[in-house]
């Protein structure tokens, strides 16, 4: 196990690398000079020749592109991803203080499209065919193809203003993370019943399906203990995939409900032009994207001890 | 008689078995009006819509009423008619976004996939990189870096979505690589350009067209969605993310502003949804044999 851990690690430097080299290029080999794009995007300055010439010098802009990337890679492996143009301070500073609340809206969204989507996908593949059937899929295609920001919106009109119940905006309560929570987690709840059900139902087919059939077990002891253990295997694939999903979800589920998260940070970050921000939380996302999928990836292979094993 | 019979068994007919399949099923069918509909509505959005998109035809924020289906927008203007132009930005994204990331992408997967060795390694690392963003996230890398606007918008989604064509195309070659016909249409001289233009892409052809029909849908979510932030089209463009984002601040007075775009978005979302679904099971080769 200890070896299998490893070398999933070690799968991971260049997928690493390319990351950063791809946020490293977008930023820096596509049209628009950053240091342009901050003093446009700066209150107001008039743009001058020495301001320009000034600005990428402090940004290290004038150095050969391979220098520039070996200094921002060996910066940020340090944790030091530059500071933030507009708030003057380093951008890992400002990441983690708001990873904290983005974390905890994508963990309670997770929890959301658990406790929804996993009875639904369950008793879908139990009654297949009947009107539970049909709701669940027809429930789980409607909330694939929503907005996001739509649902959250019709959320808060209906239980923030018509009921009462819960605040529109904001953050830090437990009132407050509930309708940003439900939002996130509705639209995986669908797509996880349905992996849950075709994955039932594939399982359902197995030899020793039949047998706890044939020696009289109770039906719910069969899905439960038999059908749902093995089951279970590839939508935990799948849910680090959607929690990947959710994660960037809160991007737009921060703004619609004005929560500070790290979603909003970079949202604001590219429309005030904090190009320093911006590069170094979406490599942040990404990795912890990564991580949330390594994670995943190990804890398939302590299930399932053929992966560990194959190759 | 019975040569008359044998023509009409003949091999150029899978395309009509594949229709009558498609058209079996009610939810593709309905999907294809849906979709359908919302073309012929964006082509002749100038003849259907009451009132002029960005025109301030009545008082601010009324509600829906006989004057004005949809009710009027914060500075006066008919929601209906915003709503139809929408849909004409909306599902030219769809198309846009398909294309930029649908050829870059299926190129991609298909010289991965036919040349393999370091060709694949290159290609395959460089794809497996961009999957590792979620794709809202790589849509957000690209608007960093070429500014929000329309058009950006566009070419982000595109890129978002081409790792995904990449991935699809690569695999559905590797498993037609092998077949004797490849091998055939090599040994008879073809160029490396022409096998896999003429044996290889024709046979990929089916799961290619079905991830593009949903893709289109996801197209439009995510560009709604990076509208809505404020990363995409600009004010005032007539775009349904925005045009929601725009009637955010006054959800509570006047409800019909955010809501009836969305409900525009949800219903050509699900028509390419149920159209690509239908078209799956309608060209899945394993029961075009059966």
């Amino acid at each position: 196990m200890g070896r299998y851990v490893l070398g999933r690690l070690f799968q991971l430097v260049p997928v690493l690398i390319l990351i950063s080299l791809i946020v490293f290029a977008v930023m820096h080999l596509l049209p628009g000079d950053p240091a342009l794009l901050m003093l446009a995007g700066a209150e107001g300055g008039a743009i001058t020749p020495e301001r320009l010439n000034e600005l990428r010098e402090q940004m290290g802009l004038n150095d050969p592109l391979a220098v520039q990337y070996m200094n921002f890679v060996f910066n940020a492996v340090q944790g030091d991803l530059g500071s933030s143009i507009r708030f003057q301070v380093p951008v890992t500073e400002l990441i983690l203080d708001r990873f904290g609340s983005t974390m905890e809206l994508a963990v309670a969204g997770l929890v959301v499209a658990i406790a929804i989507g996993m009875p639904l996908g369950m008793i879908a593949a139990a009654r297949k065919g009947g009107w539970i059937d049909t709701l669940c899929m027809t429930l789980s295609y409607v909330g694939s193809s929503m907005p996001v920001y739509w649902l959250g919106l019709l959320l808060v009109l209906l239980f923030s203003f018509t009921l009462g119940w819960f605040p529109s905006a904001g953050g830090g309560s437990f009132q407050a993370l509930v309708l940003p929570a439900v939002t996130l987690g509705l639209l995986s709840a669908g797509v996880l019943a349905r992996l849950i059900r075709s994955s039932m139902l594939e399982v359902a087919t197995e030899d020793y399906m039949r047998t706890a059939r044939a020696k009289g077990l109770p039906p719910r002891l069969i899905i439960l203990r038999h059908g749902l253990k093995n089951a279970m295997i590839p939508v935990l694939t799948m849910m680090g995939l959607q929690f990947g999903a959710l994660l960037a979800g809160t991007v737009v589920t921060e703004t619609v409900f004005s929560r500070p998260g790290l979603g909003r940070l970079i949202v604001n970050a590219i429309l005030a032009k904090d190009y320093p921000l911006v590069q170094g939380s979406i490599l942040f996302l990404a990795v912890v994207y990564l991580l949330v999928n390594l994670a995943v990836d190990i804890a398939y292979g302590w299930l399932d001890p053929r992966i560990r094993y194959g190759h | 008689m019975a040569i008359e019979s044998m023509e009409i068994e003949g091999p150029e007919r899978p395309w009509r078995m594949a229709s009558v399949r498609y058209l079996a099923q009610p939810g593709a069918v309905i999907g294809l009006v849906i979709l359908l509909g919302w073309i012929v509505v964006a082509l002749l959005a100038p003849l259907i819509a009451p009132y002029d998109p960005s025109e301030l035809v009545s008082r601010a924020r009324q509600a829906p009423s006989a004057a004005h289906w949809l009710g009027t927008d914060m500075l006066g203007r008919d929601v209906l008619s915003r709503v139809i132009y929408g849909s004409r930005i909306s599902i030219s994204l769809g198309l846009i976004a398909v294309a930029l990331g649908g050829i870059p992408g299926v190129i991609l997967g298909l010289l991965a996939g036919y040349f393999g060795g370091w060709v694949d390694v290159v290609i395959s690392r460089f794809v497996d990189a961009l999957l590792a963003f979620p794709s809202i996230l790589l849509a957000l890398v690209v608007i960093a870096a070429l500014g929000p606007s329309i058009q950006n918008m566009m070419i982000a989604v595109g890129i978002a979505t081409l790792p995904d064509y990449a991935r699809l195309v690569r695999g559905s070659v590797l498993a037609v690589k092998s077949q004797p016909y490849v091998e055939a249409a090599r040994l008879v001289g073809n160029s490396h350009l022409r096998t896999m233009a003429r044996h290889i892409l024709i046979n990929v052809n089916a799961p290619i067209v079905v991830l593009a029909t949903l893709q289109v849908g996801s197209a439009i979510l995510i560009g709604a969605g990076l509208s809505f932030l404020g990363l995409g089209a600009q004010p005032p463009t007539p775009e349904w993310g925005l045009m929601s984002a725009e009637g955010r601040q006054m959800l509570q007075r006047a409800w019909w502003i955010s809501t009836f775009p969305g409900v525009a978005i949800l219903s050509v979302v699900i028509a390419c949804n149920l159209v690509g679904d239908g078209l799956r099971t309608a060209l899945d080769p394993k029961m075009r044999m059966g």
